[in-house]
């Protein structure tokens, strides 16, 4: 079997969603919340476009683009972490996962770089709207960062243990589930404060 | 029991019972004077019962949460508490000094109570619910470290469990948030700015961890349930708690002078708070849908569930009904703030501490498992009549408010606030029929505990 086929595969035990039930709990309480900011975001940008339209223009575009790209790429290595897990391969298993939580550092170092250059502007969440609700959704989001490669880390570290097999590996899963949320909120967050106007 | 130390939980737990049953009479006497204005005036006037009314519920689950830590703790832990003697010394203290501040309340104007425990000299008074003396504040403050100190120590030498884990970070924060009330600046705007990190991160942050354990400690003895699904919920859930109710708070900093924008974090983050509490609800239900054993003390298994229910609504649902800025600019600080009130920390609190008591009392009373089928179905009478009666407590005041709202900040001529109030003077009649049902559950479950017979074998 190669190892494309390994990743469509459905999970040898053919239960659905994948991971730990309690992540998805979780995940759709993020994803409400996430999903809150924007439909706010979406109302409140109605009662100001113009200002809304200025500010955005205001923003690090190149930066967003490379931090989708760096998001998209680790999801990418997460799962082939789980499809190396599946494989039985722990070492491989830990290096993608390595790798994931690599590429979410990078994430972070560029959105600093990025909010280091707002805060010199003199730009804050009180500027105005708009800003308001960047700096709340962007930080936020940043956050959810940080605990994401605090999970993968812990599961990396199991996984260095041995913890994980082709039978048993919902861990990895569970983790690769948050991940990918993180990633998905991102992917809709980028254009919708950064490119759509 | 299966620690002797576990026993200190009995004097907390009475206590809190005692002062439970005063937090309820005051608010009786004060929903009298909302109709009868002066209704044992001089002698204890309104702003007086309203503070004796709240600070005895605040120092009331205090005790209760301090027992439900010493009964929890040992079994968590494995082991016997640090000091007994230490918990026991600690007790009195936080009774004498609680005692001696409600007499001085109602002794002496609160001017003189001011004048004469030194307030000039760190003035701390005059705040609500922090009306406190500062001497007194300084006790609390001494007795919660000590207890800190006590419950620190047995889990460090112990067995550490999620339970116990989630517990600790609770009165940590609960120790550390406290200290804010010792920060009186000028500025009236920072002056309620940090009031609120003592009153909103107490009640919607960390006490939400140490209801959080304590639900998830009574569902572990009460289904069997495997201890590791519990506390994988329990993260879950307060993680949800933290990444809400801290940046939640905003939703104090509408209208105190505080930058705007708190005004979108406030509404979007204090509007996902009810989903902890529905997690819970969910969690309650499905663990004990899910057990593994019938466990004799049903009563328990009630107040778990309930908890679980009126929590998400009291707190929940009636928080969420008037938390979005554009909604508050009508609502805040009328009727509807006080319905929420109500049903929050009944439901949050006071129910929690009556599902740990529950639980253990029989136990530290010499029960095998739990009381006689008999004290229990009292016991549940009391549960339906209480939580009956502040379901309608909740609705009467959500009349009122938005009755209050109406006439009173909306058209083109609003009535002047009293001319309101006597607009609505039949909600208030109708929520103390309510407030005597209440009483009349209170005093049931007080029965309960002296109701005999045979134990059901487990």
């Amino acid at each position: 079997m190669n190892k494309v086929d390994t990743i469509s595969a459905p999970h040898p035990k053919g239960y659905y969603p994948p991971g730990d039930f309690a992540i998805w709990f979780f995940i759709y309480a993020e994803l409400l919340a996430f999903g809150v900011f924007f439909v706010t975001y979406a109302f409140a940008r109605t009662y100001n476009v113009e200002m809304f339209n200025a500010s955005q223009l205001e923003l690090n575009r190149t930066a967003g683009a490379i931090n989708t790209v760096l998001l998209i790429t680790s999801s990418y290595f997460v799962i082939r972490a789980v499809a190396a897990i599946r494989e039985d391969q722990q070492n491989l298993c830990v290096k993608w996962l390595f790798a994931a939580i690599f590429l979410g550092g990078m994430f972070l170092v560029v959105k600093i770089i990025e909010f280091k250059a707002k805060f010199a502007a003199g730009i804050s969440l009180s500027t105005n709207t708009f800003y308001t609700f960047y700096f709340s959704m962007t930080v936020f989001h940043f956050m959810h960062v940080i605990l994401g490669m605090i999970i993968l880390g812990a599961v990396m570290l199991k996984a260095r243990r041995g913890g994980y097999s082709s039978q048993e590996h919902t861990g990895v899963e569970t983790g690769a589930s948050y991940w990918h949320m993180v990633d998905l909120v991102w992917i809709i967050l980028f254009p919708l404060v950064y490119v759509i106007r | 029991m299966q620690y002797q130390s576990q026993a200190v939980a009995k004097p907390y737990f009475i206590a809190a019972l005692g002062l439970f049953a005063g937090q309820i009479l005051f608010g009786l006497i004060m929903g009298l004077q909302y109709v009868m204005g002066d209704f044992l005036f001089p002698e204890i006037p309104f702003n007086v019962a309203r503070m004796v009314h709240t600070n005895l519920l605040i120092v009331w689950l205090l005790f209760g949460f301090m027992g439900a830590a010493y009964y929890m703790v040992p079994e968590e832990s494995e082991r016997e508490i640090h000091s007994p003697k230490l918990a026991l010394a600690l007790f009195w203290i936080f009774l004498i000094a609680g005692a001696l501040t409600i007499v001085g309340y109602l002794a002496v104007p609160y001017a003189t109570l001011a004048k004469i425990t030194g307030n000039d000299l760190l003035p701390t008074m005059g705040r609500e619910f922090l009306e406190q003396p500062t001497i007194t504040k300084i006790g609390i403050v001494i007795v919660v470290l000590g207890f800190l100190f006590n419950i620190t120590m047995t889990v460090l030498k112990g067995r550490k469990t999620v339970v116990s884990s989630v517990m600790l970070i609770g009165f940590w924060g609960l120790a550390i948030f406290f200290l804010f009330s010792f920060y009186n600046p000028e500025n009236l705007v920072l002056d309620k700015y940090f009031w609120w990190w003592v009153v909103h991160l107490w009640v919607e942050g960390v006490w939400e961890l140490i209801l959080g354990s304590i639900l998830a400690f009574v569902l572990i003895k009460v289904t069997g349930v495997d201890r590791e699904v519990i506390e994988k919920w329990l993260y879950i859930i307060i993680a949800m708690t933290l990444i809400t109710g801290i940046i939640g708070t905003g939703h104090h900093y509408y209208w105190i002078g505080a930058p705007e924008y708190w005004q979108v974090l406030g509404s979007i983050f204090s509007a996902l708070e009810p989903i902890p509490f529905f997690m819970m609800a969910v969690f309650a239900f499905n663990m004990v849908n899910q057990r593994r054993r019938e466990h004799p003390n049903k009563a328990a298994t009630l107040w778990a569930l309930g908890t679980a229910v009126m929590a998400f609504l009291g707190a929940g649902v009636w928080g969420f009904l008037h938390t979005l800025a554009p909604v508050n600019f009508y609502t805040h600080g009328s009727q509807i703030t006080a319905a929420h009130g109500h049903m929050a920390f009944y439901g949050a609190y006071v129910m929690i501490v009556l599902c740990i008591i529950s639980y253990s009392m029989p136990l530290m009373r010499g029960r095998a498992a739990a009381n006689p089928p008999k004290a229990q179905v009292v016991e549940m009478w009391a549960f339906w009549v209480m939580t009956i009666s502040m379901v309608f407590i909740t609705l009467f005041l959500t009349g009122a408010g938005i009755l209050q709202i109406w006439l009173q900040r909306m058209g083109d001529t609003p009535m002047s606030f009293m001319a309101g109030q006597d607009q609505i003077a039949l909600f208030y009649w109708l929520r103390e029929i309510a407030g005597v049902g209440f009483l009349i559950g209170l005093i049931t479950y007080f029965i309960s505990f002296f109701v005999g017979g045979e134990e059901q074998a487990s």
